[in-house]
């Protein structure tokens, strides 16, 4: 982005770039999960007091319910998702160093998805009883 | 990374108490910030005080006064002093107003009135803010009918009913109240568009005789110039016409989710 020395014209700076066409993906996607999460809460809190009671073995026998183990994998799913969307925001907002927002974008995006996947994995491991 | 405190050169520093008004009988204390470009020093805010029983009611009022009365070199713009053009915005006691619709007997219950630029735009001297950016996203939202069609011998028509959705958008005076009250916008002012550019481009799009209501959308559709706003709706408070952005906002947001599934 040019700074406000740069001989622009003010009109040139603010079309810049121009328009990326995107950004309602990720608006509904954020506005999706978040149905999704409240619908999905109180499920969830409940097998999670179920496991906090249980040893492993009990806790692979809750998982290993079909319905139990679906709500669980959604909630990871919506909750990830949503994370991702809304730490990416974050970014957006206050850091405004290209080379640092970038890096801070690809460290949320792995993070994100290294957290998904390991739940889910543990999540599968634990239903299927391997 | 934002900036969550001034720049060295922005930082208040001191600032000019200047005797009360020999002879009068009630006055009114006004604090209000002075910058001068030509004499490198830092901000500082200036005390007056002003003759009440000598002066309109209004906070513009008291400025004039004091320019007329106590120090010909404060420096604020202004023009229709009813609310109508926008030139005297600026922040008095912390909201971004009108100064000529403000009336100073509404401020802070009898105590000084705090009287600052509009914040977070660079000062062109006293209270006077550089809106240049702010009038430049005005224009990048193409603000007038666009048609392909060709056009008729008479006029565009337009339905009652289409021209009552309008109303709520077309009242804008482009004051700037809304756009520098919000965090998004100081944060983001080079690419987020702001409430004010965004309520106008909801103006547009919503216009049922323009032509170009996907173009527009397009234009818009990108996570800096349109979905900054996360609807913190200082906006609509700071609004002195009483508008609503975050809600022309969520319009335009939701249309975009509408072209989409």
């Amino acid at each position: 982005m040019s700074g406000p020395s740069s001989m622009r014209t003010p009109l040139a700076r603010v079309r810049n770039l121009g328009s990326s066409h995107s950004g309602t993906k990720d608006f509904w996607r954020q506005r999706l999960t978040a149905v999704a999460m409240t619908l999905l809460i109180v499920p969830v809190l409940v097998v999670v007091l179920m496991l906090g009671r249980s040893n492993q073995a009990g806790a692979a026998q809750t998982l290993g319910s079909l319905p139990i183990a679906i709500i669980m994998l959604l909630f990871i799913i919506a909750s990830t998702w949503h994370m991702k969307i809304g730490m990416q925001i974050v970014v957006e907002d206050y850091v405004h160093s290209e080379k640092l927002k970038l890096a801070c974008v690809i460290a949320n995006n792995f993070f994100c998805i290294a957290v998904a996947l390991s739940s889910i994995y543990a999540i599968l491991k634990l239903s299927s009883g391997v | 990374m934002a900036e969550f405190t001034l720049p060295k050169n922005s930082k208040i520093t001191g600032g000019k108490t200047w005797p009360k008004p020999a002879g009068a009988t009630e006055t009114r204390e006004f604090r209000v910030y002075r910058w001068n470009p030509d004499d490198g020093k830092n901000p500082s805010v200036d005390t007056y005080h002003v003759d009440i029983h000598d002066c309109g009611p209004m906070v513009l009022d008291g400025l004039i006064w004091i320019k007329n009365h106590i120090d010909p070199t404060l420096t604020f713009r202004r023009s229709c002093r009813e609310g109508v053009c926008g030139s005297c915005a600026m922040n008095i006691d912390g909201q971004n107003t009108l100064a000529c619709t403000k009336s100073m007997h509404d401020v802070a219950h009898g105590g000084a009135v705090k009287v600052n630029p509009l914040p977070h735009q660079p000062v062109v001297k006293d209270l006077v803010p550089d809106l240049t950016n702010f009038y430049a996203q005005y224009a990048s939202i193409e603000p007038w009918l666009k048609t392909t069609t060709p056009t008729p011998q008479k006029e565009w028509k337009q339905s009652h009913e289409d021209r009552e959705k309008l109303d709520g958008l077309y009242e804008c005076i482009l004051c700037a109240c809304c756009s520098t009250s919000c965090p998004s916008y100081w944060w983001n002012s080079d690419r987020f568009l702001g409430p004010a550019a965004l309520l106008q481009a909801t103006r547009w799009v919503t216009d049922s005789r323009d032509e170009a209501t996907g173009e527009r959308l397009d234009n818009l559709e990108d996570p800096f110039r349109l979905y900054r706003c996360h609807t913190i709706m200082n906006c609509a408070k700071a609004c002195p016409k009483g508008l609503n952005p975050s809600e022309a906002i969520a319009e335009l947001k939701l249309k975009m989710v509408e072209r989409q599934i």
